[in-house]
């Protein structure tokens, strides 16, 4: 799923400065698993933000409601009615939400409260962890389901950097280095065959605006021109 | 003959071979290459011409490595995949070819996190194997990584990294393995200290036929001090310096320890001479280029064809 952090208050107070009644908006997605912009979150964050506008004499009224998802307008469409009075909207989704939200109401300034950080995994509570970069060409079936380019610091396709400390990646001692790893996946599973031969150079799959359209809905939003 | 470079030509003729290193300067002055180059003029066939080292922005290796042959060397340009996406490095490759640069050494180039942008973006479009695939299409099909014709392709004698001091080490030899098959004509190692597990890579290289498809140059860095190899054994990436090593500095006085460095490199250069699979030596002294015609000899190695 997608992971995010909260901004730090201060960067938020900055950007809300000048709006009179702003109203913080939750998503109960992703970003409700990771703690981070659930209604929880939403609350949590307007209370302190209540606090230091109070203490700043900072003249900002802010509510919040949280939507089920906000990268489905069918969910957003809940805050039809209630948008009216705020003269800005803050959203506490993920970039994608955040844009969504933004696009149902395009006269309203929207502001994000979260920074998006990536895809990947709960390995414990309150603990995430990138596994995916989106790429768009997926080769985990060749690298032992690891990742080289979400793992690796470089992103490499044939093999381990001169750089690895022991097992770990060269930038940090903490984090395992991904073609060790992809090494012993595949010895263990008697596959390194996959990686002796050469990855060849990619066609990079994500340097465009992604879009997927089922074809089965095809016919639904193309129009046939005769 | 692939590109007719010096180096090639000694490679080819089975002489022993020498490249040195030199790092361009944090600034414009071509001074700082010519003075370094005048230690290495005559004491080696090829230098090695740094690409933004440790990822600080340096002068462009290209450039540095056409001022190198304006003073009589020839250069060996680095290119890393950290800082260009395939149409600036085959850009970068027909300029270098057309200055007179006829040898490159392809590497991944070390993390940005290590150097003085640390939050830069980083590129590695293609990695280090698929650049020599690329370099070697641009020279041997004349084509562009897309397959589009060159008009005058450069011809490169193409260079590669190994590190088989890295984990895993059982992948190492095979990870030169690739690198052979996708066209590098010769290697140069990462720093050797260990000459136990070096040995050992050898072996393997000769027993997969390996040293017979590519030449290969040892890497040795002579210490300067106790200090550097200490620092070295703890910090560097990718570096194994045995304890023998840091045992020999603490042997002797702090102001021979510097005379020490040199002659364990010089053991180690003999013993190279000898080892089956090396076809020469990558001295990489740098900021210590004014030693290298010390090192060189005293290893036995001048004079130079
Ligand atoms: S040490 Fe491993 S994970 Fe880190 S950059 Fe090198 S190959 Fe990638």
């Amino acid at each position: 799923m997608i992971k995010a952090e909260v901004k730090s208050l201060d960067e938020i107070k900055e950007m809300l400065k000048g709006y009179r009644k702003v109203l913080n908006t939750g998503c109960g997605g992703c970003v409700s698993v990771c703690l981070a912009g659930g209604q929880k979150e939403v609350n949590n964050l307007n209370t302190k933000l209540k606090v230091v506008f109070k203490q700043e004499n900072i003249p900002v009224e802010i509510d919040s409601f949280t939507v089920e998802r906000q990268c489905e307008q069918q969910f957003l469409a809940e805050l039809d009615h209630i948008v009216g009075p705020y003269d800005a909207l803050m959203s506490m989704a993920c970039g994608a939400g955040c844009q969504f939200l933004a696009e149902r109401y395009p006269d309203k300034p929207v502001f994000p409260a979260v920074d998006t950080e990536f895809i990947g995994v709960n390995k414990d509570i309150g603990w995430y962890e990138e596994r995916c970069k989106a790429c768009g060409d997926c080769v985990l079936g060749i690298t032992g389901g690891i990742c080289p380019v979400a793992m690796c610091a470089k992103g490499l396709f044939n093999g381990p950097c001169g750089g690895p400390q022991g097992e770990s990646c060269e930038v940090d001692k903490e984090v395992p280095c991904a073609w060790v790893s992809i090494y012993k996946r595949l010895k263990g599973q008697g596959r390194l065959d996959n990686i002796l031969k050469i990855y060849a150079t990619r066609e990079w799959e994500d340097q465009l605006q992604g879009k997927i359209l089922l074809e089965q809905y095809k016919s639904r939003y193309i129009q046939e021109t005769k | 003959m692939k590109s007719g470079s010096k180096l090639e030509k000694v490679l080819s003729e089975g002489k022993f071979a020498v490249t040195g290193e030199l790092g361009p300067p944090r600034g414009t002055n071509p001074d700082a290459i010519k003075e370094k180059a005048q230690y290495l003029k005559g004491m080696v066939d090829s230098v090695n011409i740094t690409d933004n080292q440790t990822a600080v922005v340096r002068m462009a290796s290209w450039a540095a490595s056409s001022l190198l042959i304006q003073e009589g060397l020839e250069p060996n340009y680095q290119m890393v995949c950290r800082d260009r996406n395939r149409i600036a490095m085959q850009s970068d490759i027909l300029g270098a070819y057309a200055l007179g640069i006829r040898n490159i050494l392809c590497l991944s180039g070390d993390h940005q996190l290590f150097g003085n942008h640390p939050k830069s973006k980083k590129v590695f479009d293609i990695d280090s194997t698929q650049l020599i695939s690329m370099v070697r299409k641009m020279r041997d099909e004349g084509t562009f990584q897309n397959g589009q014709e060159i008009t005058d392709p450069p011809k490169m004698f193409i260079g590669a990294a190994s590190n088989p001091f890295g984990q895993p080490y059982e992948f190492r030899v095979h990870r030169l393995a690739k690198k052979i098959e996708a066209g590098a004509d010769f290697i140069q190692t990462q720093c050797i200290y260990n000459m136990e597990r070096f040995r050992e890579f050898i072996k393997q290289a000769n027993d997969m036929g390996l040293t017979e498809k590519v030449y290969i140059l040892a890497g040795v860095t002579p210490m300067k001090a106790l200090g550097m190899a200490r620092y070295m054994q703890k910090n560097v990436p990718g570096m194994d310096v045995p304890d023998w090593v840091i045992k020999r500095l603490e042997g002797v006085e702090k102001k021979k320890q510097a005379e020490e460095g040199i002659k364990i490199c010089c053991e180690q250069i003999e013993e190279f001479k000898e080892m089956k699979g090396i076809a020469g030596v990558h001295v990489m002294a740098i900021e210590w280029e004014q030693r290298v015609p010390e090192i060189v000899e005293k290893a036995g190695l001048l004079p130079r064809p």
